[in-house]
């Protein structure tokens, strides 16, 4: 494209961007006339240059929209249909703009009608200045005719009043209360005008060769690094003092290119006043935005990349958190909301906060959603407070708005903002006080391209941690205060009367099955991180020292491992990995059955991957290690021995109005005196009570089920929970499936047929079987579809319970065979998953699903079982 | 960035003309050539930063003059068991063919890198239908030399490691 028209395209686009956001100030404020005088310029320095170049339709636009804001230069009167007016023929320019930039030529239009009425404008506000020192009857067809089209009525012709209402400074906003805002408006006003005022000389300088520069930079630094390695080992004076000139210099060249690459903050924010007056009047709310700090400089790509993030932010805070003008004024707040949006440095971070003063974030509806999509349990709820409740809108797909505007609340929001601010290395937080308003606090690093980093060693490698993430460093010594230890192979570390997780970096970076010696002497350097309210160790084998290193990207073929960020060369030329905290957090959470995928490759053959059960994991007697998949307790109770009540051989207790037997597992011996754990198990109505010689811990983990051999009774097999060797307890054996008097008056008459459950996984298989089987269900058991098909070819089926985690594919095709086959008979085909999405659930019920359950919602599988049992009663 | 700065020095594109040329290198007994246009260095690596949870056929991170280098293993790419040279040290001795694909930087680390010849188009024959799908995969063609075949690489498929669901 020509230079000079790609020339013209910067520059105008950048002018009119100021355009946008000084008329939306002026507007505000009329009586401001160095805001207008600029605004004149800028429109007619564009005039001139469309004319220059040969573009007559933009000359023609910025002609008209200039000789409306001449008149209000020579004192006519703002109103906001000329400023809404003005404002859409910037819009039509850079639509125009955008199209030149993309064919480079002018698009064919007609402007007529928009120049027609800013002219129109421009006369009735010429008519206004004749006539303001006499009566200002003037004619006002133009606007009434603009009013029209709008669809608003025009009213009488403006009265003097209303006139010099208008142009009084700014009634309506009112001053009420908003003493403070007007002060930093005029703070900033202060801070921008010299940059407005010609300005120090700038020199347009071509991206590339910025970024060529700082490459060269990043070499320079990294040649200056093994400089002074060299220099290091070696004694000589004559170099030292030339190289310690050059090291400074090098520095100064570093600090002066980054310099080159930073922009203010504004530019980022110089689209939001306009999307907030934009959104205010489609909202019918009315908001004030405030910035403070534009001038707070951040890296260009930086910038770039939380651009979007803080238009989305600014968007959710009008559509969401300010209220309507009548709930404020109910609530005792001014009419108008504020936006406030804050940027300032802080420690080699930029610091960005935006705090409206709306209605804050609504911690029960955010409870209640969480717990409706599964992202965390009542129980668990309870025990977070607030700020950790609030910290919810984060997670994907997560938006508690009620309606979906057109404006925001399609649940994809701060999740993304997560992940933008996430994927530069910051930090998202958000403080709310309800009534009050909500701020969300970002932070994030001046630049991506040098950081400061720690060098660690892990094994016999070394890796680089971002310094921008590690709160402090902690040698643990066994018998120290600050001293490793493991609950349950789980390692972590005492920390000012704190327990913080640890996970080891030798261990994370060891290569698939072979699992890294853990430290047993509970000795190493902790290297402690904070991601967000998240606080982590990372155990490193030894520390080196703090670098400035210089971030290259990953190659393409292996952005795809989360744990790294990047990589650099260290001084001794050595590639060296950047460990990404987040990355590290993400694994670690993910880590169990990232575990269990790893070890099945050495015993190939009969281990398969295992599903993430959560597990209750207790002794019983003898230092022998039972567990219960969590989904099948009900409670845990303690109760004092004395409340046992003795009949023959059993053991009772009066718990909730009934009796309910109690059995201990395996070798534990029930105590006489004392407070007693026990396991509640109901099933249905039937419950019992297990007792137990002490609850160990939950686990959430995936466990491979080593079967049991026949003779052993009350175990299904054992399985590795936490490094050591656990029994599974066989709930079948424990209830009282041999007494059917006992229990059968509450179950159903007749049992609701064969049901078929296929399910790859042994061990899902056989904690399914029992709970089934209890119910008086007669259960066919399978691992897999094919097996499946030959067991359904026999007896007829009433219920298929299919395991959709595996192969959801051959489970669909296995469940339309089915219906096929049953001909319209009665079959109740439910689906099992470990994660619900709402393709899932689709496609589930195209192929003829009649549910879908969470494996391990065993009330709901049962009572979805009774309501098949049911249907069928009643279709007989 | 010196290796991106000097382009090579002979209009590159192979097929140019009647004749063809190749950096010839080997695996195991197996001659193969590399188009000598996408060929941008050769050189020996003895330190090799390994990136853990990466796939098998990325060897590691290699330093070539202050660029970091993606090694990719031929041996694992063909199919091959991968040995490892060691030199006196005991530290690993890696043959690397420097290549730009997709304006990053990667190694080929190879047995053995042999000469550059000129092969005339003549040679050139299509390859034959019953080899291997991961060799098939990754080959353009064969020349026929005097005393053996040489397997022309398409290096393009060589460094696409998506390409691996076709072994």
């Amino acid at each position: 494209m020509d230079e000079l028209l790609q020339e013209f395209l910067t520059e105008t686009g950048e002018n009119l961007d100021t355009v946008d956001r000084e008329l939306v100030r002026f507007e505000q404020d009329p009586n401001d006339r160095d805001i207008l005088r600029n605004i004149f310029r800028l429109v007619h320095t564009v005039k001139g240059t469309c004319g220059f170049i040969g573009l007559p339709r933009l000359e023609a636009l910025t002609h008209a929209a200039e000789s409306v804001i001449g008149q209000f230069r020579d004192g006519a009167t703002v109103n906001s249909i000329a400023v809404t007016a003005i404002l859409e023929t910037i819009d039509r320019i850079k639509d125009i703009l955008a199209e030149l930039a993309e064919k480079g030529q002018e698009p064919e239009g007609n402007d007529e009608t928009l120049i027609g009425e800013l002219f129109a404008l421009a006369e009735y506000a010429k008519g206004e200045l004749k006539q303001q020192p006499s009566a200002p009857d003037s004619v006002l067809d133009p606007v009434a005719a603009y009013l029209a089209r709008h669809g608003q009525v025009a009213a009488s012709p403006a009265s003097v009043e209303d006139v010099v209402f208008r142009s009084a400074p700014g009634p309506q906003r009112g001053r009420d209360g908003r003493i403070e805002g007007n002060e930093t408006g005029a703070a900033t006003e202060e801070a921008q005008s010299p940059s407005r005022s010609g300005g120090p000389a700038t020199l347009r300088v071509n991206v590339d060769t910025i970024e060529h520069l700082m490459t060269m930079v990043s070499e320079l630094v990294l040649t200056r690094n093994q400089l002074l390695e060299v220099a290091r080992r070696q004694e000589d004076a004559g170099l030292k003092a030339p190289l310690q000139r050059l090291s400074l210099i090098t520095a100064e060249l570093q600090d002066g290119v980054m310099k080159t690459r930073m922009q203010p903050i504004g530019n980022a924010w110089s689209k939001l006043p306009r999307i907030v007056r934009d959104l205010s009047a489609e909202l019918g709310k009315r908001i004030e935005l405030l910035t403070d700090g534009a001038e707070t400089e951040l890296d260009r790509q930086i910038l770039d990349l939380i651009k979007d993030p803080l238009i989305h932010m600014v968007r959710n805070c009008a559509d969401h958190a300010i209220e309507l003008p009548a709930d404020r004024r109910e609530a005792g707040k001014p009419d108008h909301g504020t936006i406030r949006l804050a940027a300032y440095h802080e420690g080699g971070s930029v610091t960005i906060s935006i705090a409206d003063d709306g209605r804050g974030l609504d911690i029960d509806r955010i409870r209640r959603k969480a717990v409706a999509k599964g992202l965390a349990t009542e129980a668990e709820l309870e025990k977070l407070s607030d700020a950790q409740i609030s910290r919810f809108i984060f997670h994907p797909g997560f938006s508690t708005a009620d309606n979906v505007t057109a404006v925001s609340g399609r649940g994809v929001g701060m999740d993304v903002v997560k992940a933008n601010v996430d994927s530069i290395g910051g930090t998202v937080d958000v403080a709310s006080r309800p009534g009050l308003g909500t701020t969300i606090i970002i932070k994030i690093p001046l630049t991506l391209a040098i950081i400061s980093a720690l060098i660690v060693v892990a094994g016999e490698d070394r890796y680089a941690i971002p310094q921008i993430a590690v709160r402090e460093l902690v040698r643990a010594k066994a018998g120290d205060e600050n001293r490793i230890e493991e609950i349950n192979g789980a390692p972590v570390l005492r920390l000012r009367g704190r327990l913080l997780p640890i996970v080891s970096l030798p261990g994370l970076m060891a290569c698939p099955g072979g699992e890294q010696a853990r430290r047993a002497d509970g000795e190493g350097f902790i290297v402690v991180t904070q991601i967000g309210e998240r606080q982590f160790g990372i155990l490193v084998d030894s520390v080196f020292h703090t670098e400035e290193i210089v971030v290259k990207p990953m190659s393409s073929k292996l952005r795809h491992i989360h744990l790294f960020s990047g990589n650099t060369i260290l001084g001794d030329g050595t590639v060296v990995l950047i460990v990404d905290p987040n990355g590290v957090a993400r694994l670690v959470g993910a880590a169990a059955s990232e575990n269990t995928e790893n070890e099945p490759r050495e015993t190939a053959a009969e281990v398969h991957r295992g599903e993430r059960t959560t597990m209750l994991v207790f002794r019983a007697g003898a230092g022998n290690l039972q567990a219960l998949p969590l989904s099948l307790v009900t409670r845990l109770e303690e109760i004092e021995a004395g409340e046992f009540q003795r009949s023959g051989s059993r053991t009772l207790l009066h718990y909730r109005d009934r009796l309910v037997p109690v059995t201990p597992v395996a070798d534990t011996r029930l105590r006489s005196e004392g407070i007693q754990p026990l396991v509640i198990v109901s099933n249905g109505d039937l419950t019992v009570a297990l007792a137990v010689e002490a609850i160990v811990d939950i686990v959430e983990d995936s466990f491979e089920l080593e079967m049991a051999a026949a003779g052993e009774r009350g175990i299904i097999g054992s399985a590795m929970i936490r490094g050591r060797a656990t029994d599974i307890l066989d709930l079948a054996h424990y209830l009282p499936l041999n007494e059917p008097g006992w229990f059968a008056a509450g179950r159903s008459a007749e049992p609701s047929g064969r049901i078929l459950l296929v399910e790859p996984s042994d061990f899902l298989r056989d904690m399914l079987t029992p709970v089934l089987k209890a119910s008086g269900r007669i259960i066919a058991a399978l691992a897999d579809f094919s097996a499946a098909s030959l067991a359904a070819a026999g007896e007829p089926i009433m219920s298929a319970l299919l395991d959709l985690d595996r192969d959801s594919d051959a489970a669909f095709a296995f469940a339309t065979a089915l219906r096929e086959r049953a001909k319209g008979e009665r079959l109740r085909i439910l689906g099992l998953t470990t994660c619900a999405t709402p393709d899932l659930h689709m496609r589930a019920a195209q192929a003829g699903f009649d549910d879908i359950l969470a494996k391990f919602d065993r009330r709901a599988l049962l009572s979805e079982l009774n309501a098949a049992g049911t249907d069928l009663r009643h279709a007989a | 960035m010196s290796s991106s700065a000097s382009p090579p020095p002979v209009p590159t594109a192979p097929g140019f003309g009647d004749s063809l040329d190749y950096v010839t290198i080997r695996v195991g007994e197996q001659l193969l050539g590399l188009p000598i246009g996408r060929v941008q260095d050769v050189f020996i690596a003895n330190r090799i930063t390994i990136v853990p949870r990466a796939p098998d056929e990325i060897v590691g991170l290699l330093n070539l003059r202050g660029r970091i280098v993606t090694a990719i293993c031929l041996r694992k790419r063909l199919g091959r068991p991968v040995t490892l040279k060691l030199d006196g040290q005991g530290r690993p001795e890696l043959t690397a063919i420097g290549i730009d694909h997709d304006g990053e930087a990667y190694a080929l680390i190879v047995d053995a890198v042999g000469e550059v010849i000129r092969l005339d188009r003549s040679t050139f024959e299509p390859l034959p239908v019953h080899l291997d799908r991961v060799w098939a995969a990754l080959a353009t063609g064969i020349h026929r030399l005097a005393d053996e075949l040489l397997v022309v690489l398409d290096l393009d498929a060589v460094l696409d490691l998506d390409l691996r669901s076709a072994a």
